[in-house]
């Protein structure tokens, strides 16, 4: 008994095999406060391992350490949902010869599910484990809350390595990864920053424009008809996302609404209009808060799901396929409402789709909101640097110059004006952008490819390249 | 007419502009700003009407730029150059 | 009508930019408080760039620096060629400033060859003597469009404190609507200045409304929707004053000369109200009909 304990990282990597040329897969439930990856991957360059792919469900700025690993081929190949602007730079600078693959946060379990992706070795940040690997992510001093995206990493990896802070005596009994799909456990000393991990509270935006465009996005959906009962809904975790939520919390305490759920990234907002009676349920991918991190813990109706449900679009009933309502960010959209969220005005990395595009295909009603301008740079733009997310699967996008919908959703629009709401053509947006701020010179990066856009059904959307500067 | 005096005008905050006017030699225009590659051509332009307005001919004129819109890079230069100019007096 | 007046602080580009979108009915840019001393000739530019290129589709208020200040007449020189609505003079006190004032933006107005008469006055009420002598003030030109009270200042000057349940300005906020309604002029009520108190400020805004204001200055563009809200017609009020109109037609198609409504005669002040709520209700687009 107990030989899946093991006393050093190094030791897990020696009893899994590790060879130069694996993929080597993490998970981002820590956020901006992982420690594994950097220490799991320092263990690797130690060995004098060559040419390893990282398949992580996102690369944050904590990562930066990878750029040495990728100077000294470590590391030759990144795939990720989302990745940070300090890693992105330097990716968008042309470090990494191979070109980074971006999926989103269905499309990565589909990859790992129809063997387009394969993981050779899978370590898993873990809260909580029991000396078998039972594995939990409320628990500890680095608890997490849902481990949603680690799911498939377990499932489908050859091998399994949890690492820990807070290992328990087995049986732990409330666990989210079951030991059988575990090899080894690490125990470490930190496995990350609490400060990074989870913000303290998430806090509605004071900037008026986001409150502004919040208000309008609210009404928009009270408008559309989609807001009554049994309504589903997702938001981001962004300032005028957020508040949306806020405005949409009053609409619906107001007239009395019951929501079935709440999905996606969880924070204490949400928690709130659960208790409140606002949704029935959520379903957490990703705690935001340590507000959501103790309601997943202590509240039945707060479920922690897996990647794959939340959004694959392999299976026939992923949770994006059955909500209502997504209010989603943009960096740049063009006249077909093409949205990107992966790289910003200079065509520099960061960000990445996340569930971006998967929500945005199932939702009912999928929303963008995002300011007209941001320091000058209008947000509409005739050639997007990157496409995250097709226009065909965005209904309307929400500015503080008023709302424009996609000319495919006639009924919606009627909806939007009936109810007093400034209804405008993307079009007049972008030309309202270009009187107050001028014409932007266009901008376009022309060196090699850097990194492959993967659209959830495994299509190649587009492709990013390497940055002029 | 030399811009003979330092001033300066505006701020680092979003959207705003800082201008510094200092003596020189010849008319010099350092420009910075996040959003140089599409507008650049356009920030200087402005700079140089507001310049041509005031017949400055010598003198150099530091923009920090945070974003700021044409308006408010004009009114910020104008509000520079007067001050420099009126300490002449 | 003018609902809500936002203050922005003038020397702010970001808040000139937003200003244009947010739902203010107007917008007063301020050269005085909102500015520190060493930047008003940075603000008055600022500002004056601003008018010039941005489209403000809300009334343009622009509050000037006070007539004992140093600023005033620059502040006008170069905002008045703008055109913008009105001119906000701060510590009035007694007409003979405000007809200096007038008489300043009516050389400017000939200048710049606009209409004399074109840009409007809204005085700023908020010292004990602006309070007594506020009829003669709100009398002082027909520039003058509305009145608004500034309760901060004024009760600095009665030396009193300011309270949320602001009983220390009862009295003046009553003076106020009195004069300016004698004068046929808006009377505009102080801003409610805590931006995290929702509450506090419905209840601020409500007194306000039954004491007669028309509207309310805000500090906070969080504050704007809850006052727009509160200084519309409300949709019962619609409603009585259409019945009480199709009452009124009624009576004269029967060639009755005395209409009534729900058992109770209406007289002329109710239809010279309901006509008043329906002007205001087609104006602010409201729903007119069931």
């Amino acid at each position: 008994m107990n030989q899946k304990v093991v006393s050093s990282i190094t030791e897990a990597l020696h009893r899994t095999e590790i060879k130069d040329g694996m993929t080597l897969s993490f998970h981002h439930h820590l956020r901006n406060g992982d420690y594994v990856l950097n220490l799991v991957m320092a263990a690797v360059r130690e060995l004098g391992l060559k040419d390893m792919t990282i398949n992580a469900s996102a690369i944050f700025d904590c990562h930066l350490p990878l750029v040495d690993l990728i100077r000294d081929n470590t590391v030759t190949a990144l795939e990720c949902n989302y990745m940070g602007a300090l890693v992105g730079r330097s990716i968008s600078a042309g470090i990494l010869e191979k070109p980074v693959i971006f999926r989103t946060h269905g499309g990565r379990p589909a990859d790992l599910e129809r063997g387009k992706a394969h993981i050779d070795i899978a370590f898993i940040a873990a809260p909580t484990t029991d000396t078998q690997g039972n594995i939990s992510g409320k628990y500890g001093p680095s608890a997490c809350g849902s481990l949603g995206y680690a799911f498939s990493d377990a499932r489908y990896a050859d091998k399994v390595v949890a690492v820990t802070d807070n290992l328990a005596p087995y049986p732990l009994t409330d666990f989210s990864i079951p030991e059988t799909e575990v090899d080894y456990v690490v125990p470490v000393e930190q496995i990350g920053d609490p400060a990074g991990i989870v913000s303290g509270t998430t806090r509605i935006t004071r900037d008026p424009i986001g409150l502004l465009m919040a208000d309008m996005a609210a009404e928009a959906i009270s408008a559309s008809g989609l807001l009554q009962d049994g309504f589903s809904f997702q938001t981001g975790a962004g300032g005028a996302s957020l508040a949306a939520a806020f405005a949409l919390e009053k609409i619906m305490l107001r007239e009395g609404i019951r929501g079935s759920f709440a999905s996606g990234g969880i924070t204490s907002q949400l928690v709130d209009m659960q208790k409140k009676g606002c949704f029935e349920t959520l379903l957490d991918v990703q705690c935001f808060d340590l507000g959501a991190v103790e309601s997943i813990r202590d509240n039945p109706q707060h479920r922690e799901i897996s990647a794959s449900r939340y959004a694959s679009p392999c299976t026939d009933d992923a949770v994006v396929d059955s909500l209502d309502v997504v209010i989603l960010g943009a960096t740049e959209v063009d006249t077909s409402f093409n949205v990107n969220v992966h790289t910003n005005s200079q065509g520099l990395i960061m960000g990445g789709s996340g569930g971006h595009s998967d929500t945005a295909a199932g939702a009912k009603l999928a929303i963008i909101i995002a300011p007209l301008m941001r320091a000058r740079i209008p947000l509409i733009v005739d050639h997007m640097h990157t496409i995250s997310t097709p226009g065909e699967t965005v209904d309307m996008l929400v500015t503080q110059y008023g709302i424009a919908v996609n000319p495919n959703q006639v009924e919606l629009a009627d909806r939007l004006r009936q109810n007093r709401l400034k209804v405008i053509s993307v079009e007049e947006l972008q030309e309202i952008a270009e009187n107050i701020c001028g014409k932007p010179k266009a901008l376009k990066n022309e060196g090699r490819i850097v990194a492959e856009v993967h659209y959830r059904d495994g299509s190649i959307i587009d492709t990013i390249r390497q940055a002029c500067s | 007419m030399d811009i003979k005096r330092r001033a300066s005008a505006g701020t680092l905050e979003s959207s705003d502009v800082l201008i510094s006017v200092r003596p020189a030699d010849k008319l010099i225009l350092k420009i910075e700003s996040p959003v140089f590659a599409q507008y650049g051509e356009q920030i200087e332009k402005v700079c140089r009407e507001v310049l041509a307005a005031f017949n400055i001919t010598s003198g150099e004129i530091h923009l920090q730029d945070q974003g700021a819109l044409d308006c408010t890079i004009k009114a910020r230069l104008e509000t520079a150059v007067r001050r420099s100019l009126s300490q002449d007096d | 009508m003018i609902r809500s007046l936002l203050f922005i602080p003038g020397n702010s580009p970001v808040m000139l930019q937003n200003g244009a979108v947010l739902p203010a009915d107007a917008l007063i840019l301020d050269l005085e408080d909102a500015v520190a001393t060493d930047q008003k000739d940075a603000a008055r530019t600022l500002v004056a760039s601003a008018l010039h290129t941005v489209d403000y589709p809300k009334e343009i208020i622009v509050r000037i620096n006070s007539f004992d200040s140093d600023y005033w007449q620059q502040d006008l020189e170069e905002i008045i060629p703008l055109r913008p609505q009105a001119i906000m003079p701060t510590k009035c006190s007694d007409s003979s400033t405000i007809r200096s004032i007038a008489e300043k933006i009516s050389e400017l107005e000939r200048q710049s060859n606009i209409g004399e008469g074109t840009v409007k006055l809204i005085p700023l009420i908020e010292t004990a003597r602006g309070v007594l002598n506020a009829y003669e003030i709100a009398s002082a030109s027909p520039r003058i469009v509305a009145l608004l009270l500034g309760g901060e200042d004024l009760t600095a000057d009665l030396q009193c404190e300011r309270t949320k349940g602001g009983k220390e300005i009862f009295y003046s906020r009553s003076s106020i609507v009195i004069a300016a309604r004698a004068a046929g002029v808006e009377p505009i009520d102080t801003p409610f200045t805590d931006v995290d108190d929702d509450e506090g400020l419905i209840e601020d805004a409500k007194l306000a409304l039954s004491l007669g204001f028309s509207g309310k200055a805000v500090i906070s563009p969080r504050h704007l929707a809850a006052i727009n809200e509160i200084f519309s017609p409300q949709a019962e009020a619609v409603k009585y004053a259409r019945e009480v109109i199709s009452a009124i037609e009624g009576a004269k198609k029967a060639g009755k000369g005395v209409a009534s409504l729900h058992g109770k005669m209406i007289d002329a002040p109710i239809v010279s109200r309901a006509k008043r709520v329906l002007e205001q209700a087609r104006r602010l687009g409201l729903p007119l009909e069931d």
